[in-house]
């Protein structure tokens, strides 16, 4: 999919709203047929970089760059790029064939080739039959639709999409997302979705963009955001994680030491060299911890004490709430598997936690951006 | 909540809606109700009107002097309403696109006029538009023209009155309209490539037409009835149909034509409205122009 042709290009952008940066320096490559989202927490600066794209505001500094071309001076109605907007801003004085037409109309295109066109859009949508409904008369989920494909009969070059999924509910957003990735396959545009849920962002991109404060922290797949956070806020951000604070006591093979969890001692591997005495962080997902009931315990591996606090079951998963003995809390969540599909805790029953070695991922301390 | 508690908070209740239907009764409908009934008595020179009852008084109204009166009160006030329009519609955009506490200064400053009494304001424009006024004096003192240029006394002053007058009533409408509409609208259009044109006439107008009918209607019925500034800034003619009625009462004194005038400009007004409702849910129902998709 991602043929790493570079489509559109952002180049040191500046952007101030008063005296305050929102993007300071900010650059991004995005591929030629990806979905790509810009991931973050609200004020970011993710839905300005968007607005950039789009035309609806002008960077203070910097370039952006469309199929080769500085769109600096193309106003936002002459940008071969549409946008999907978070309130869907259907026009409620026309019918949904008019505002899926409404482009081509503006854009003088004949009649007949208009009619062709949005038919062709809406059934791409899913919404034939629809064509003379007023925006009022269509459910959330069809208003979606018709927003898309009002952006789509475009033909655009990048469909830009801000936060278009939040307004709906959670079976319906579900739904959405595979309906948009099915959309954005079928037609090979590249897609911007801007958002801040990082499943949303995970289920659907190529790749992510995880943003605070202006600035990127991570890009990557969502398997690389997830699995190898680059810092403590893409790591905190993007799903659940427990943090151990560690130090590195020595070098034991190439990028592999031997840290001191609160005088116990693990093994850590890291992408990046490290010094003994080093302060940094071992992060694991809950469902990289492995917790064994306090009997079972292995006796050649070194492991944390601790009891049960809270369970609750998820259907999938068994989630608990685990605090050790030195007062840290830690979540995990466990699969059920075929030999045991009723194991369980008792509230304060004695568990005894580790991992599998290589399954934690070391970031350096006081990263947090 | 206790059961007395919910007694006292009824005839609480009773008792604010008791008061404003009095109020309303004995200011609205027991005024209306006098003109009605005048308006079927005889002309009488030493108590006004008597009885008996005859319908002479409309008859009147159906002479074809005063469809003269009519149309040419139909014209200034639609000319009126048509400037105020142009003049108020731009106001009201750039109005309604400030941040809220200089909208509110704005607006203020709009309405500051309006504490002072309409009558003593077009007291003041016949100074600046007479012969000798703030305009001409200028113009003349300046050398730009050697006459002072009549103004006082023809229509065109009566326009520039009413304008004047009912500028505000043009403005607030509108700007409700143009609050309501989103400006994400505006945008999704400039997306999908509408040129400036191309926006107003196919976003912005339709969306903001029940603030423009609105308006229009607030303006234009109250225009009609404008009397004092037609007698001030038009000179002694039967200008609008409010100087008519104003004529009759006062001068000739023929309560029961005044009356009979009275009524029918009401029922006309009424039925201006009533088009409006009408067209009003039209819309509604055609483009759902209703709160929630603005």
């Amino acid at each position: 999919m991602t043929d790493n042709n570079v489509l559109l290009s952002l180049r040191n952008i500046i952007k101030r709203f008063g005296p305050q940066d929102v993007l300071s320096e900010f650059s991004l490559d995005i591929y030629d047929g990806e979905f790509f989202t810009i991931l973050g927490p609200s004020g970011c600066g993710k839905t300005t970089v968007l607005r950039l794209i789009a035309g609806f505001e002008d960077a203070d500094d910097g370039k952006i760059m469309l199929d080769g071309q500085d769109i600096a001076g193309i106003s936002a109605e002459r940008r071969p790029v549409n946008t999907v907007f978070q309130s869907y801003a259907l026009f409620p004085h026309m019918n949904v064939a008019d505002n899926v037409g409404y482009g081509l109309r503006m854009a003088g295109v004949a009649k007949a080739d208009i009619k062709q066109r949005v038919s062709e859009a809406l059934a791409v949508v899913e919404l034939k039959g629809f064509e003379l409904r007023k925006p009022h008369q269509l459910s959330g989920g069809q208003k979606q639709r018709v927003a898309i494909a009002r952006a789509i009969v475009m033909k655009p070059k990048v469909l830009l999409l801000d936060e278009s999924l939040s307004a709906l509910d959670h079976k319906l957003r579900q739904q959405m997302q595979m309906e948009l990735k099915q959309i954005q396959r079928q037609l090979g545009i590249t897609f911007v979705y801007v958002t801040h849920d990082q499943e949303e962002a995970l289920s659907m991109s190529d790749r992510v963009l995880v943003m605070n404060h202006g600035q990127a922290q991570q890009i990557g797949s969502p398997r690389e955001i997830y699995e190898a956070p680059r810092n403590m806020f893409v790591a905190s951000f993007i799903g659940e994680i427990n943090v151990f604070d560690a130090t590195v006591v020595s070098e034991t093979a190439e990028l592999t030491y031997q840290v001191d969890i609160n005088g116990v001692a693990k093994t850590a591997h890291a992408e990046f060299r490290l010094e003994p005495g080093e302060a940094v962080h071992v992060l694991l997902r809950p469902e990289d911890l492995r917790i064994e009931y306090i009997e079972d315990q292995p006796s050649d591996e070194q492991g944390f004490l601790g009891k049960v606090l809270e369970r609750s079951y998820t259907g999938k998963t068994l989630d608990s709430l685990i605090e050790l003995d030195c007062g840290k809390q830690l979540r995990s969540s466990e699969f059920f598997n075929e030999d045991d599909p009723s194991f369980d805790y008792r509230i304060n029953q004695r568990v005894w936690v580790s991992w599998i070695d290589g399954w934690e991922h070391v970031v350096k301390a006081g990263e947090l951006s | 909540m206790t059961w007395p508690n919910v007694g006292i908070a009824l005839s609480f209740r009773q008792t604010v809606i008791s008061l404003t239907l009095g109020w309303l009764a004995l200011m609205v409908v027991a005024p209306h109700a006098l003109v009605l009934m005048t308006s079927v008595m005889t002309p009488n020179s030493e108590h006004l009107a008597v009885w008996p009852l005859t319908f002479d008084g409309y008859l009147k109204v159906m002479q074809p002097i005063y469809f003269d009166v009519f149309f040419q009160s139909l014209w200034l006030s639609g000319v009126a309403t048509l400037f105020c329009l142009l003049i108020g519609y731009p106001f009201a955009y750039v109005l309604a696109k400030q941040p809220p506490w200089l909208r509110t200064v704005l607006l203020v400053l709009m309405m500051l006029p309006f504490w002072t009494n309409s009558l003593i304001r077009t007291y003041a424009m016949k100074l600046i538009l007479g012969k000798k006024g703030i305009i001409n004096t200028a113009l003349v003192g300046s050398g730009i023209i050697e006459k002072p240029i009549t103004m006082l006394y023809t229509e065109f002053a009566v326009i520039v009155g009413l304008v004047y007058i009912l500028l505000p009533f043009m403005v607030l409408p509108l700007m409700a309209s143009f609050e309501k509409l989103s400006n994400e609208l505006v945008e999704a259009s400039r997306d999908l490539g509408a040129n400036g044109v191309q926006r107003f006439f196919t976003i912005l107008l339709p969306l903001t037409a029940p603030g423009i009918v609105a308006g229009c209607l607030i303006v234009f019925l109250p225009a009609m009835g404008m009397f004092y500034v037609a007698d001030l800034l038009g000179g002694a003619k039967n200008l609008l149909l409010g100087n008519v009625i104003k004529n009759q009462f006062l001068v000739v004194r023929d309560w029961p034509f005044g009356s009979a005038f009275s009524i029918t400009l009401i029922v006309m007004m009424a039925g201006l409205l009533w088009v409006y409702a009408l067209a009003n849910r039209f819309v509604q129902r055609q483009g759902g122009l209703d709160d929630e998709n603005l």
